[in-house]
């Protein structure tokens, strides 16, 4: 186990750098720098001004240089400044890191709240109406796209309350910020929604069949016990896996959702700052959101080791 | 009810002690509804077990067998199957009549039933420990640690070498000798009136299956518990059952005691289950009758839903005539408690 973790852990490092990579060299690929895009906007034709604020950013460097420096600088923990407000990239990112980790947080619970629940009763009463119902509305959330969900969502609020769930100012108590987020983040949730409760639904009609539960029922076990203990407990297993990709997905998600409502999130921002080529902004939050999500797998990983004492992680 | 390790072990482990009728079927009938229409798997099934008795089922694969266990223990899946009739009276109550709860009261504890596969019968994320318990906690009121208690006790009674760490591992740890030992632990916990046994040790090696089949033997004189033994295999009914029945088609075609039916076989359907095994000795004269060849009944059981006019078994056997086609034999009484339905068994 020992030397499986330093295993899994060397991958994460060389996953981590080939992400600093890869974002480093496709912002370059994408056309224009900061200054192509103030200097477009101002309508200024300075040359010589242009190539003064590129080589002030270091722009002008060789891009192994612009990479190195980056990266260099992120081991010692310095993020650089942003190009557009000139503060601290860490001041900008850290207090919007929170909102979205909220947001998405409650996005996740929400889906496995539903999601699982709602599978194993699809299961159970699989091909009854009560199945088909949900096998639609199931469908029907893999295809809504999120940011049409949301402005449905916005619609619906109007129309019937005359009051839009945005974000206005940031919220005082946890119960508002409960109120606040609960809306986007089943906006965005649904979707995950779905998928986990499609997987748990299959899962579970796969486990239903096997002898061990019959096993159960011939011990006199309640269809509760059978359905709940006995088979939730194995079904659950390949929906971990989905609750892991699904977590990094959501971030995907929460751009427009952050967007629709208005909320001063890390996925919003990134957007923006990737339409001003704010390199610092975009390389340390993608840098950011990569350790997220290979944590989070690693922590799924470890999860299966727990849920299912069949799996060994063997030196 | 429940009977401590050092009580069982008092009872001497002497002669078999036959008791009164703890389970009486009567006319059972399980249907399934298929899309070649409807399938009569079991077809108006009769027999009663006493105490401390072990009464074999035998037949091929498809003859009704399990289907008549997992109807004792409302257990047919419905839909597709049901069971349409009969009546299955353990110790004065027809569990047929019984609702779903008080069925359920009654699985794992006052009947119970293991399974042909030891591999896949046992859950695979719940420790060995916990399974056994489920049922002490759920029919007994046991509380957790109680019910772990005699987890370990029921697992040293089945023989489980170190039963207080094996209570903590998963069915993956152990083999399928052990597996099948944690099963007969976990259906005798709350020391049910009757065992129902299918095929309980056609899936394991041929060494394992006399230990089980002798475990199964050694417990059950121990705590009285009436066993109906599920198997194809004759040579295992020999060595363990007083009675048995042989099902074709759905429908019982014979039935006497051990002796009795290997001496005395009457249908000939019994009669080729066994001529088809081989055996040492015995079959010496007939072996060279046959040119040294084991013989086999001829042809398949026959689709349960394309069943023959007549006899089922009719198209395979060798003396049908017109009479066995066109009408189906009556279940009488050939010889002292011998019973068969052919029209020939008394050639």
């Amino acid at each position: 186990m020992a030397s499986y973790l330093v295993k899994r852990f060397l991958l994460m490092i060389l996953t981590l750098f080939g992400m600093s990579v890869l974002i480093f060299v496709m912002l370059r690929l994408v056309p224009g720098n900061i200054a192509d895009i103030v200097f477009e906007a101002a309508g200024m034709v300075d040359d010589a001004d242009k190539a003064q604020i590129e080589a002030d950013l270091g722009l002008d460097q060789p891009i192994v240089v612009q990479y190195g420096r980056w990266i260099g600088g992120l081991l010692q923990g310095d993020l650089g400044f942003s190009y557009v407000s000139e503060r601290p990239t860490l001041e900008e990112i850290g207090p919007r890191i929170p909102i979205t980790a909220k947001l998405a947080g409650l996005a996740l619970f929400f889906s496995i709240l539903f999601g699982i629940p709602l599978g194993v009763i699809s299961a159970v009463r699989q091909n009854t109406p009560l199945d088909y119902v949900l096998r639609v509305v199931s469908l029907s959330g893999l295809s809504l796209p999120s940011f049409w969900l949301a402005l449905l969502i916005l619609m619906f609020f109007v129309s019937f309350f005359g009051t839009i769930p945005i974000y206005t100012r940031p919220p005082e108590t946890w119960w508002g910020e409960l109120a606040l987020y609960s809306v986007p983040a089943a906006a965005v949730g649904f979707r995950s929604s779905a998928l986990i409760m499609r997987l748990t639904r299959s899962s579970m009609l796969e486990v239903l069949r096997q002898d061990y539960i019959r096993t159960a029922r011939a011990m006199g076990a309640s269809d509760n016990s059978v359905n709940y203990f006995h088979a939730l407990k194995n079904a659950v297993l390949p929906v971990t896996t989905i609750i892991g990709i699904e977590a990094a997905f959501l971030i995907g998600g929460l751009i427009v959702t952050e967007t629709v409502f208005n909320i001063p999130g890390v996925a919003r921002f990134l957007v923006e700052a990737i339409l001003w080529r704010d390199y610092p902004i975009v390389q340390n939050l993608v840098m950011f959101i990569a350790l997220v999500v290979v944590v989070i797998n690693f922590l799924v990983d470890l999860l299966y080791v727990v849920l299912d004492p069949r799996i060994k992680y063997a030196d | 009810m429940t009977s401590t390790t050092a009580e069982i072990a008092a009872t001497a482990p002497g002669e078999r002690v036959i008791g009164d009728t703890v389970l009486a079927v009567e006319g059972l009938e399980t249907v399934f509804y298929t899309r070649a229409g409807m399938v009569r798997a079991v077809d108006r099934v009769s027999f009663s077990l006493r105490a401390g008795e072990t009464l074999a089922v035998v037949g091929e694969s498809g003859c009704g067998k399990s289907m008549t266990a997992l109807s004792i223990m409302r257990l047919i899946p419905d839909p597709p199957g049901r069971i349409v009739g009969g009546k299955v009276v353990l110790d004065g109550t027809d569990l047929l009549q019984l609702s779903e709860p008080e069925m359920r009261k009654m699985r794992g504890n006052r009947v119970s039933m293991i399974f042909q596969e030891p591999m896949t019968s046992l859950n695979p994320v719940l420790t060995v420990g916990r399974q056994i318990s489920q049922a002490l906690m759920m029919h007994q009121g046991m509380s957790r640690a109680a019910a772990m208690e005699r987890a370990i006790e029921m697992l040293r009674l089945v023989k489980v070498p170190e039963p207080a760490q094996r209570v903590k591992e998963y069915p993956h740890q152990l083999s399928g000798g052990m597996r099948q030992r944690v099963m007969i632990a976990m259906a005798l916990s709350c020391n049910p009136r009757v065992l129902v046994a299918d095929e309980p040790t056609t899936a394991l090696d041929v060494t394992i299956q006399a230990q089980i089949l002798d475990l199964i033997l050694e417990l059950q004189k121990k705590l009285g518990t009436a066993v109906i033994l599920i198997t194809h295999d004759l040579a295992v009914v020999a060595e363990t059952a007083q009675r048995v029945i042989v099902m074709y088609a759905g429908r019982k075609v014979e039935e006497a005691t051990v002796e009795e039916l290997f001496t005395h076989p009457r249908h000939p359907y019994t009669r080729g289950l066994m001529a088809s095994i081989p055996r040492l000795g015995l079959m010496r004269s007939q072996a060279a009758q046959t040119g040294g060849r084991l013989q086999e009944i001829p042809g398949m059981v026959p689709p349960l839903f394309d069943l023959p006019e007549g006899c089922a078994y009719a198209p395979r056997c060798e003396r049908a005539d017109d009479h066995c086609r066109a009408e189906y034999p009556p279940y009488e009484e050939k010889r002292p408690a011998h019973w068969t339905a052919c029209w020939h068994a008394d050639d």
